[in-house]
């Protein structure tokens, strides 16, 4: 049994640092991928536009269960409108950035990782390394700084459709003080809060790109091995997304 | 070439709504917000014994109604004093210079702010004009210390005053002796 825990130790560490050394081998090749941008527009498409209804419906969702809670909470101690400073913070601060991450790990890191391991699969990638070309260069770069690229932005526009779902149940169907609504979320909100959403939805879009290209890159070149890349994509990102939420929420704790 | 148009749009589109995202989030749910079409204003500067926990940014309302907020606060290690500058919105020029400003709290636990109330002065407040009339923060901490050392002597007060005066009467007797 210690036998068995030390080789599942050995070889967490041994995918830690092999995932680490790609992530040079990814930055080695960002400056070159950069003159070839059409190839990482198409895959900004990809990763964020294409996810674009399920983060806005998600927002949307999000943001009028924030806003229903929220109202029953704070209407026992009669303070209602504080409503739309306690969603502004919490889909600003934690659900924007930690929701659009989640669910760019299912939507985008595994479609990214499913991609690569089939090109792996069916000797795409062997094929490119005939010719010449380099595949991390050509294929895994622009995947992703795509997505490096596209996370920070749809957390953006996760956090406003939830403010916006917030302020649907608050102030339409609950009654909330629209003027109150806003100027206690514009008084309340600090600049800094909205620093640390994007820098979080920076950090997981590194951490969530870079887990989806190097599981696909290194999948088994077998059907049941694109499987388990996949699912190892989004446990390996959830489980990274929340752990560094925590150190991110630290670092910015005064 | 068809195919290149419409993920070219999907992009721009993505990223466009993005970055408006972005804009939404830094100007309209923060206070920075309102500094940036930097509206016409005049700074007034009044000193408190004690701003509590006012902070800049917080605002300054007269009758209730939001007139302008907080740009700075330092101490000053002359008087021992806090040093407090308000932004006041052009809109309001015609307050009495002779106003008096204090510090409030929002609610029962909520954060400072301060309130201006106007004067019957002839002249009005101008841009790096004086507050010379201020009352400080409402501290709770001080309020209970007080209610509690007031309390304590009420309570313990038949006690000790018949306990003192035969103290104090010797203690009085040798200082006299002293001085003849």
């Amino acid at each position: 049994m210690p036998g068995e825990l030390r080789n599942r130790l050995v070889t967490t560490l041994v995918e830690t640092g092999a995932m680490v050394r790609f992530l040079f081998r990814i930055l080695a090749g960002v400056p070159r991928a950069l003159l070839r941008f059409d190839l990482v527009v198409a895959q900004v498409y990809n990763a964020g536009a294409l996810s674009l209804v399920i983060i806005m419906l998600s927002g949307l969702f999000v943001g009028m269960v924030l806003g229903l809670q929220g109202f029953q909470l704070l209407q026992r101690f009669g303070s209602e409108e504080a409503l739309g400073i306690a969603a502004a913070i919490g889909l600003v601060k934690e659900l924007g950035p930690v929701v659009t991450a989640l669910l760019f790990a299912g939507r985008a890191g595994t479609a990214l990782a499913s991609e690569l391991g089939l090109m792996r699969a069916t000797d795409q990638l062997s094929a490119m390394e005939m010719m010449a070309v380099d595949p991390v260069q050509r294929v895994v770069v622009p995947r992703f700084l795509g997505g490096i690229i596209a996370m920070p932005l749809l957390a953006a526009i996760f956090s406003m459709i939830g403010i916006y779902g917030a302020q649907l149940v608050g102030v339409q169907f609950m009654g909330v003080d629209s003027g109150s609504f806003w100027s206690q979320m514009r008084s309340g909100v600090d600049l800094v809060d909205v620093t640390e959403g994007i820098v979080k939805s920076g950090a997981f879009g590194i951490a969530c790109s870079l887990i989806a290209v190097y599981e696909g890159y290194h999948a088994e070149p077998t059907a049941e091995g694109v499987g388990r890349a996949t699912t190892r994509t989004v446990v390996t990102s959830a489980v990274t997304t929340l752990f560094l939420d925590y150190l991110i929420t630290a670092m910015f704790l005064k | 070439m068809r195919n290149s148009h419409t993920l070219n749009l999907g992009t721009g589109l993505f990223v466009l709504l993005g970055f408006a995202a972005l804009f939404f989030l830094t100007t309209q749910t923060t206070s920075r917000g309102l500094s940036f079409g930097s509206k016409p204003h005049y700074d007034v500067t009044a000193k408190f014994d004690n701003v509590g926990d006012l902070k800049v940014g917080s605002p300054v309302s007269m009758a209730g109604v939001e007139i302008g907020r907080v740009s700075d606060i330092s101490f000053d290690s002359k008087d021992y004093k806090a040093v407090v500058v308000m932004r006041l919105d052009s809109r309001y020029n015609q307050i009495p210079s002779d106003s008096d400003a204090s510090i409030y709290t929002q609610g029962l636990l909520g954060g400072k702010f301060v309130g201006l109330t106007a004067g019957g002065g002839e002249t009005y407040l101008k841009d790096k004009d004086h507050i010379d009339f201020t009352q400080s923060a409402f501290v709770l901490e001080n309020l209970i210390g007080q209610f509690l050392a007031n309390f304590g002597k009420t309570a313990a007060g038949a006690g000790t005053d018949t306990a003192a005066t035969p103290a104090a009467a010797p203690a009085a007797t040798p200082a006299k002796e002293k001085t003849k």
